[in-house]
């Protein structure tokens, strides 16, 4: 038995050999490592899973606006549309639109959050998943697997890469957030663990390349924006797989992909706030309007 | 190596906006008091670089402030700590300053007491992870992941050998260990992360090592 997996094809090894799913072998490896029980690693999953619920429960019904006043009013927006004109993809849909604006804008007024895999990314795994698990009836345990899945699926990447816009942009947070988000999705819907992988490989391979070059160096344009988008993004990755669509690219040699374009990044596109959406002419007043 | 758990990439739950600016801070402050132990009449925090620039619009300053005051990254009292009562109980002071040679995200912290004074310097290194560099003139390397200890004494051959055979004969399992010193003979400082945990006796064993000056057990962070 191998406790210390650091690549998604010793993972698929691991499962098959151990006849477990993702989730099984990820509580029995972290058990295992940190002298835990499996019950007390999900009972450590099952406090990040109500939070989410709480931040977005809490993150629906305020207004308040961020510590820069440029944020905080969006998903009451979308609420108010929504209750005038359905969103056209149906119930679903709008719930993780919803959702996902809930969360990250409770983020930037220092609500409470979980951060999943960062805080900027906060608010794209608990759309995709809660609003599936709403609509499909799952359970809680069903839950709980389906969070332990995308953990074990962002634990993986950041063996090799730091989950940090620093490091390597913001395909490294919101993106390997839509890609767990996927995971997520994908095992609540049954999927494989074939499928899993391919719809986290999906979602990542397809948001390679995002910089992070937030205004005025807050967590709040483009990043609260980005998780809607980006939960979304999520399950198209999900349908994809669960239909047998295959990533080309190995998981593995897309985030060694992932890791060679942070690298080659320049760092004025690394949450250095120095380039791109930040030094644009409007970006430089909100920096100044807000910092002076 | 890092080593990067299930925890903490869906966890923490904490107070936004930011792991580094926000979660980090209140965790560097958190693992400062557990180092300086009392609780300080004072403290300067000095923030570095990206702190200094933009801790205003991530909380930072409020974070490490909660920290020091024993606030977890939960807390929703961060959010109006300024305006709190336990804030009330201490002195406080931000300084803001650009140092190349620091991390992005670092701050130095000067905790004042009645008659003591201690230099705590760390940084915010990612997604809520942290490292503790220095504490007072000696270079460390404290996470908050481990129970640790840390011994100053005296430079000397077998020093490190005694040490680890005390923690040998409690059957304690080292995970890393550092060490420096300021100069051949004079003042060393070592760093013992360990799995479990260190009972009080275990430590007074350490303390009465020949030429061992001083020892403090610094508690992980829970989260």
């Amino acid at each position: 038995m191998e406790t210390n997996i650091n690549t998604f094809e010793q993972l698929k090894k691991e499962c098959i050999e151990r006849g477990k799913e993702i989730y099984e072998v990820a509580q029995e490896n972290m058990a295992i490592n940190s002298d835990l029980k499996v019950e007390q690693v999900r009972a450590h999953a099952n406090r990040s899973l109500f939070a989410m619920k709480e931040a977005i429960q809490v993150g629906l019904v305020s207004k308040e606006l961020s510590m820069s006043g440029m944020c905080g009013q969006d998903c009451h927006r979308i609420q108010e549309r929504f209750k005038e004109q359905p969103a056209l993809f149906g119930g679903t849909f709008e719930k993780i639109l919803k959702y996902a604006l809930a969360t990250s804008e409770e983020n930037i007024r220092m609500g409470r959050i979980v951060a999943c895999p960062t805080a900027g990314s906060c608010g794209i795994l608990p759309a995709a998943m809660l609003s599936v698990a709403e609509d499909c009836d799952c359970s809680i345990e069903a839950q709980l697997n389906a969070l332990i899945t995308a953990g074990e699926i962002g634990r993986i990447v950041a063996a090799k890469v730091a989950l940090a816009g620093a490091v390597a942009g913001c395909q490294a947070e919101c993106g390997v957030a839509s890609s767990m988000a996927a995971a997520a999705v994908c095992q609540l819907r049954g999927g494989s663990i074939n499928q899993i992988l391919n719809a986290s490989a999906l979602a990542l391979k397809n948001i390679l390349g995002l910089t992070c070059d937030p205004v005025a160096g807050l967590v709040e344009v483009p990043c609260v924006k980005r998780n809607p988008f980006l939960a979304v993004h999520a399950i198209t990755a999900v349908e994809l797989a669960l239909a047998g669509v295959e990533s080309k690219i190995p998981f593995d040699e897309v985030v060694d992909a992932m890791e060679q374009t942070g690298a080659m990044m320049s760092p004025t596109l690394k949450e250095s706030s120095q380039a791109g959406l930040a030094t644009t002419k409007t970006g430089l007043e909100v920096q100044k309007r807000v910092f002076g | 190596m890092k080593k990067t758990t299930l925890y903490d990439v869906i966890a923490p739950v904490m107070i936004g906006p930011s792991s580094s600016h926000t979660a980090g801070a209140v965790r560097l402050g958190l693992l400062a008091r557990n180092i300086y132990k009392n609780t300080p009449k004072k403290v300067i925090f000095k923030l570095y670089n990206s702190y200094a620039h933009t801790g205003k619009g991530h909380g930072t300053e409020k974070g490490l402030l909660a920290g020091v005051l024993g606030l977890k990254v939960d807390d929703r009292q961060i959010k109006d700590i300024f305006n709190s009562d336990i804030a009330k109980t201490l002195e406080y002071k931000f300084e803001y300053c650009d140092n190349f040679k620091y991390h992005p995200n670092a701050v130095d912290m000067t905790f004042i007491g009645d008659n003591s004074k201690m230099f705590i310097s760390g940084e915010s290194v990612g997604a809520g992870e942290i490292a503790i560099r220095k504490i007072n003139d000696f270079t460390v390397k404290l996470t908050g992941k481990y129970n640790t200890v840390l011994i100053v004494y005296k430079d000397m051959p077998g020093m490190l050998s005694q040490v680890t055979s005390t923690m040998q004969y409690h059957n304690i399992n080292i995970a890393s260990l550092f060490c420096d010193r300021n100069a051949k003979g004079k003042q060393a400082s070592m760093v013992i992360s360990v799995d479990g945990e260190l009972t009080p006796d275990i430590i007074s064993t350490i303390e009465e090592i020949p030429n061992v000056y001083f020892v403090s057990y610094i508690e992980k962070l829970e989260n």
